[in-house]
């Protein structure tokens, strides 16, 4: 799901931190204590302190690895920065078969001390995606009622075999500290798309907590003038580009500058982008909108109240402005409750609550269009909304984030306010204006007792708020169906009259406007299918049949059974040498955990497929007796695939379920094995008939070969393909280096070999002759060694030895004259009998070509002289002429069985002829006769 | 009485067609038939995948045989309504990603909504072949490929749902039964190697080794009536004209014989002789036959000749003797010109000399009658007159539809026979 790749495509840095805590002269390795990510977009890093509980990218996008940070360190070169880590593991990361160990339900939140020495505990420090929050329990003790998903919760250890209660001094002291101050400084990437509760609780945090002390120095700032004009003119532009908006960034105010990194950051959602051009009000002329909103409102009284919730909720990964937004509504609806509510406030229902909402906000215009910058930065995530909201009540948002700062470490929830603080405090006086401006008005002092009330409210509504967030957490996709999870209808009836209330200022409207529009958007992006889709998720299947198949009811019948190509065989006889060589192969890498390349050849029939799907099917064998670790087994076929770029969508699709286009897919694959987050399963990827991956420029030869070199990849890749000298003919010089030299090549099965395959086949079943048995495998030895073609033959000679011998008997075997039979049925050639069988002005024909042939000298003769031939012969042989038009009817005729070739009709008369057998085959078919 | 008959002769039409039915088991009985009888049946009620081809000249009744087979199979109870059957035709499938649709199309498969396949060509495959794996030999209905023209398929790229096909019918999954049809006796070897790998080399011959003799009691019994003959009285009737037995019917029949052995021909001919029967004449009668032969065996381009004006006659008879002269060399319409004036000029009663355009004219109507064709198609460089031409008759043509234009001129014929008359 998008959650996680959206984070992917963001760009981050990484910097070590702190003070240098040691040095490793032998490893050449200095330690430190704390690593500094630096997102794209972000105006503050994410830093992560040894002993942190840290997830690491995965190519699960759903569910990065979860480790602890032991150590970071980084080589003399300070380039690449390593960690050190403890890893814990997910439920779903156990190996299938050994889930059932757990002997209970896991809990979602719970993860597994991962206790493996043989897994690679160091990972490339750039790997990290950010913080999370570990807690350790005892085994005996209950999970512990969770709101949010961001903790996790670790009671047992997994040692690959066993769940064990976890020995409390593996783990280091830190371990059972809860990380407040991480929560809150957590990497953004983390927080701000994933997990709305966090976010939730931040942004509610502030408001409980900073109300009680405005802030004098704030409350300072907040009189003083600002120029409206300029930042106006710079916010249009924002809402017209974006991009421009990020250059022009220096003439925001800092909140502005604050939403554009964060929106900077956010763009990785495509659906975010849309939706700020959508929101842009800049155009609408104030009377419209007011018509608008007239018409909003009386659509939205119509309108089921779920309606509108929908579309709020809907916009998931921006879940938190969305969320502040409505506890913005929340304080506006609990503005009329209250006694010092301006009297001008409305209730919900008024139509002229524009002008009451300018009244409350101040009368000016370019108040307006402040409004609509506030509501951009509002669509950004989270600590948008603190600005926003202070945007409402200057004076008394101020002061609380002033006090976050102080408090920021102290308590979680304060955590994201902090770094919101942290990014305004460049551009400090760039929020002073807005502050300002809601100073200036009158009603800021009630405002301000307002929240003091809110602060009550908002305890009571709490419940109702999380509820919003749970769908959003479940599924990003499913927006459409939140609002049926969202509780109570009377939950939803107070939120539709919050909506309402908020619905009369501008502001909101036009928030709403671009909330109806994304999510339009949304489900496009992020739900893959839409109604010409839904096939896709079919689940292909052929019908079952309504009555059962017959079982073999004879010997012959059983033999043909065991017969058949496809039966799969105890054992593959006759190649245990390659079996014993892939198989070491494989098992080597899989239990080193590298990767590597083989190469197979050897003509169809030759068993190389089979050979190697009875090597991966031991090697799972013992994988599942623990002897060798576990790995992956994907199979892609040049054959099975239309265009050599769909191995990266097959691969792909095989490896993780996902499906993408070729393009994606390559990149994502090669994310995947470039990446140096560790793997612990190792792939094994079999290629069949690899020359049908060549493309001009091969690169997707090039990519299978070379992700088997990368460090990390753990991949191990078997070719197959029909010519020894493959790599040579075929492959440019980088792509043949990459393959390597482990080749094999599977010889044509000897007559022994297959007279032994046909015997371990047929495993006591009586059914054919010694002598019968050799004749076919020297025979099909002789021809080509193709094991199909022997038990084709094999099965073929068992049908007509039992059509020869009637129903009377079951008991016969497959004796030589049968097998004498087939192999004249399949091996003769038809021309002689086809030739004998043909008509006599057609025998007559051919026997023209060739006097023609003869006579010219050449092996090709026009229609217009075979055909004068062709009287001349008919004549001699006493038939009456044929006219052209019948010559030429015969002559196509010939052509069509092939017995002739000619060009492609159209000449007529000037129709080029030859022959398709030889002169001698001809003469022979017709001397027999 | 007579409109009865007439309503009953004109039933024929239809019977004689039906007749092939009735027919064909008798001649294929031998083998064939139950070769592939016996092959489908396996796929249908064991479960077991096969591949075969079906070769045969054109006419020699493989659709036939096959859809006999079918209809003889689909009869049994324990077969019927347990299989799949998917058609597909090379000259209608031209490309493996039709072929997929119309496969996915044919079986019904999951991602067919109403008549349209969703997807691309490349999901349609994964799709298709993830649904024939997921299939096992003993749960899944068995399919029937049917592939018409199969050397057309060969010719797709790479062979992909050859391969896929045959390699399904060479694993363990979805039981199949892949039959070509096919009339290219070298069809194997277009098939790439690990194509034909797959393919279980069981090809059913369908070349007919009739003796004449056997040919004529074909003929006996197309033409004679079922005993269930709604009018007895006439069916004995028409049964027991002795129409073989005449001479010239043998002759006729042997000489259709001697051209081709296929049954479809045998057919138009015989069709041609039956439409000839009228309430007048309620039988096939020799000369029907006869005139149905001479119908058939005509040459199209004399007939052309036929509707030709002398002018033009005698541009064709020039063009002929250029033939003569130079060798077969190609001509231009100077030389031909030139011809016909020696020819006018040396004795000419009854042809006037036309103008040059005139016999242009003349000349580029043989063009479109393609009796004369340009040998490049580039017309633009050369002048029309020197344009370089060849004659696309043969000598015997020319001569004989001039032995029978009406009203010939005797110099004209006479020059034909000889350049120097």
């Amino acid at each position: 799901m998008s959650r996680y790749s959206m984070r992917l495509r963001i760009k981050r840095t990484y910097e070590l931190e702190g003070r240098q805590i040691g040095t490793d002269r032998k490893l050449k390795r200095h330690f430190y204590n704390t690593l500094k990510i630096k997102v794209d977009g972000r105006p503050e890093d994410a830093v992560v302190n040894v002993g942190d509980y840290i997830i690491i990218e995965s190519d699960d996008d759903d569910n990065p690895y979860v480790a602890q940070l032991l150590k970071l360190f980084c080589d003399e070169t300070r380039k690449v920065k390593k960690a050190l880590v403890q890893w814990y593991v997910h439920y779903c990361e156990v190996p299938k078969n050994k889930k059932k160990l757990l002997g209970r339900a896991p809990h979602p939140q719970e993860i597994f001390y991962y206790n493996d020495p043989s897994c690679d505990s160091e990972v490339d420090a750039e790997t990290i995606l950010g913080k999370v929050e570990v807690k350790h329990i005892k085994v005996e003790a209950p999970f512990p009622e969770t709101q949010t998903n961001n903790t996790l919760y670790v009671k047992l250890s997994w040692d690959t075999k066993t769940f064990k209660a976890i020995d409390m001094g593996l783990t280091k002291p830190w371990d059972t500290v809860t990380t407040p101050p991480k929560q809150g400084t957590q990497s953004p990437v983390v927080e701000s798309p994933k997990s709305p509760p966090p976010s939730a609780s931040s942004q509610r945090g502030p408001a409980l907590r900073a109300l009680p002390t405005p802030d004098p120095t704030v409350m300072r700032r907040a009189s003083s003038t600002s120029s409206y004009t300029s930042r106006t003119m710079s916010t249009g532009k924002i809402r017209s580009r974006e991009a421009e908006s990020i250059h022009s960034a220096s003439k925001l105010s800092a909140s502005k500058l604050l939403s554009e990194k964060r929106r900077g950051r956010a763009t990785s959602g495509p659906a975010v982008r849309k939706k700020l051009e959508l929101s842009s009000p800049g155009k609408l002329i104030e009377e419209e909108m007011l018509s608008k909103l007239m018409d909003e409102e009386l659509a939205k009284k119509v309108s089921s109240p779920t309606k509108t919730i929908e579309l709020s909720i809907s916009l998931v990964p921006l879940m938190d402005p969305r969320k502040s937004r409505r506890q913005e509504d929340e304080e506006e609806e609990a503005f009329p409750l209250e006694p010092l509510q301006s009297p001008d406030q409305p209730t919900a229902a008024t139509l002229d609550s524009q002008d009451t909402t300018r009244d409350l906000h101040g009368p000016s215009d370019d108040e307006f269009v402040e409004e609509g910058v506030t509501r951009i930065s509002a669509k950004t995530p989270q600590r948008k909304a603190t600005p926003r909201r202070s945007n409402l009540r200057g004076p008394s948002r101020t002061p609380s984030r002033r006090k976050d700062l102080s408090s920021a470490f102290r308590e979680p929830s304060l955590g994201v306010l902090e770094e919101a603080e942290h990014e305004h405090s460049p551009a400090e006086p760039a929020a002073t204006p807005r502050s300002k401006r809601k100073s200036a008005q009158l009603v800021s002092g009630k405002i301000l007792k307002q929240l003091d009330l809110l602060n009550d409210q908002e305890v009571d509504s709490d419940g109702g708020e999380e509820d919003l967030f749970v769908p959003s957490k479940i599924d990003l996709q499913s927006s459409s169906d939140e609002d049926g999870m969202n509780g109570s209808d009377d939950e939803l009836v107070s939120r539709k009259s919050r909506r309402v209330s908020s619905s009369q200022t501008p502001r909101s409207t036009d928030k709403r406007r671009s909330s109806t529009r994304t999510p339009r958007k949304t489900p496009s992006k992020k739900a893959p299918p839409p109604a010409a889709r839904t096939p896709r998720r079919a689940t292909p299947s052929i019908p079952t049949r309504t009555l059962p198949a017959r079982n073999p009811d004879n010997v012959l019948e059983e033999a043909r059974a065991r017969l058949h190509v496809s039966s799969v065989p105890e054992s593959l006889p006759c190649r245990e040498q390659e079996f014993q060589d892939i198989y070491n192969f494989v098992e080597s890498k899989v239990i080193d955990g590298t990767g590597g390349c083989m190469y197979i050849s050897g003509v169809p029939g030759t068993g190389k497929t089979a050979t190697v799907h009875e090597v991966i099917r031991c090697l799972q064998q013992s994988a599942v007796q623990d002897e060798i670790p576990h790995f992956h087994f994907i199979e892609i076929n040049g054959m099975k695939m239309t265009d050599p770029h769909q191995a990266y969508v097959q691969i792909l699709q095989k490896l993780s379920n996902q499906k993408a286009t070729a393009d994606h897919a390559a990149s994502l694959l090669e994310k995947r094995f470039s990446n140096p987050a560790p793997k612990k399963e190792t792939t094994v990827l079999l290629v069949d008939e690899l020359d049908l991956l060549w493309t001009r420029k091969q690169n997707v030869m090039y990519n299978l070969f070379d992700w088997p070199t990368r460090r990390h990849a753990r991949l191990v890749v078997l070719t197959i393909a029909n010519t020894m000298d493959l790599p040579e003919r075929i492959m440019i010089n980088r792509v043949a280096s990459r393959l390597g030299l482990t080749r094999m090549s599977f010889q044509p099965y000897t007559f022994k070999q297959l007279q032994q395959i046909i015997t371990s086949r047929l495993n006591r079943v009586k059914a054919f002759e010694e002598d019968a048995l050799q004749l076919v495998s020297r025979k099909v030895a002789a021809l080509s060694g193709d094991a199909r073609r022997c038990l084709d033959i094999c099965r073929r000679a068992t049908e007509i030895c039992e059509f020869s011998g009637g129903k009377q008997n079951g008991a016969r075997l497959v004796g030589m004259s049968h097998v004498m039979e087939v192999l004249n049925e399949m091996f003769s050639s038809s021309y002689v009998t086809a030739i004998r069988c043909s008509s006599v002005q057609e025998q007559l024909f051919l026997r023209a070509v060739i006097a023609e042939f003869r006579r010219l000298g050449l092996e090709e003769a026009t229609f217009q002289q075979v055909f004068v031939q062709h009287q001349a012969l008919c004549r001699v042989e006493g038939l009456q002429p044929i006219c052209v038009s019948e010559g030429l009817a015969v002559c196509q005729r010939l052509g069509a069985c092939r017995l002739l070739l000619l060009e492609p009709s159209g000449l007529d008369l000037l129709l080029r002829v030859r022959l398709n057998v030889s002169q001698d085959d001809v003469l022979y078919a017709l001397k027999a006769d | 009485m007579s409109k009865r008959k007439s309503r009953e002769t004109h039933m024929l039409l239809g019977e004689c067609l039906s007749q092939v039915w009735m027919l064909l088991p008798r001649l294929w009985e031998c083998c064939c038939f139950r070769h592939l009888l016996e092959l489908l049946r396996r796929t249908a009620v064991h479960g077991e995948s096969n591949s075969v081809l079906i070769v045969g000249p054109r006419g020699s009744g493989k659709t036939m045989l096959l859809s006999y087979v079918l209809r003889e199979l689909l009869e049994e109870k324990d077969v019927n309504k347990n299989v799949l059957q998917v058609h597909l035709n090379g000259l209608l499938q031209t490309d493996d990603r039709i072929a997929l649709k119309e496969i996915t199309r044919q079986l019904n498969l999951e991602n067919v909504v109403g008549d349209k396949v969703f997807g691309s060509f490349a999901e349609n495959l994964a799709f298709l072949l993830e649904a024939l794996k997921k299939g096992n030999r003993s749960s899944s209905r068995p399919v029937f490929f049917i592939l018409d023209e199969f050397d057309l398929f060969a010719h797709h790229k790479n062979q992909t749902l050859l391969y896929n096909l045959l390699d399904v019918s060479q694993s363990a999954q979805a039981p199949v039964a892949v039959v070509g049809l096919t009339c290219r006796l070298d069809v194997l070897e277009l098939l790439e190697k690990r194509v034909k790998s797959r393919f279980s080399h069981r090809q059913i011959h369908l070349l007919s080794a009739l003796t004449f003799r056997q040919y004529l009691e074909v003929v006996c019994t197309q033409l004679s009536l079922p005993s269930d003959f709604p009018d007895s009285r006439f069916s004995e009737e028409w049964n027991n004209s002795k129409l073989t037995e005449d001479k010239s019917v043998e002759d006729v029949l042997q000489k259709h014989f001697n051209i081709s052995k296929d049954f479809r021909s045998l057919h138009v001919l015989l069709l041609l002789a039956l439409s000839r029967v009228t309430t007048s004449s309620p039988a096939i009668q020799p000369t029907d036959l006869v005139e149905a032969r001479r119908l058939c065996a005509a040459d199209y381009k004399a007939n052309i000749l036929h509707g030709l004006s002398i002018l033009e006659l005698c541009l064709i008879i020039a063009m002929k003797h250029l033939n003569e002269i130079y060798e077969g060399e190609p001509f231009n319409f100077q030389m031909v010109y030139n011809e016909f004036k020696k020819f006018i000029s040396r004795k000419s009663r009854s042809i006037h000399n036309f103008e040059k355009p005139v016999v242009m004219k003349a000349f580029e109507h043989l063009q479109q009658l393609e009796l004369v064709k340009p040998m490049e198609a580039s017309t633009t460089k050369i002048q029309r007159e020197y344009q370089l031409m060849k004659l696309l008759l043969d000598h015997s043509q020319i001569m004989e539809s001039l032995q029978r234009y009406p009203q010939c001129p005797t110099d004209v014929k006479q020059w034909a026979a000889s350049a120097f008359a």
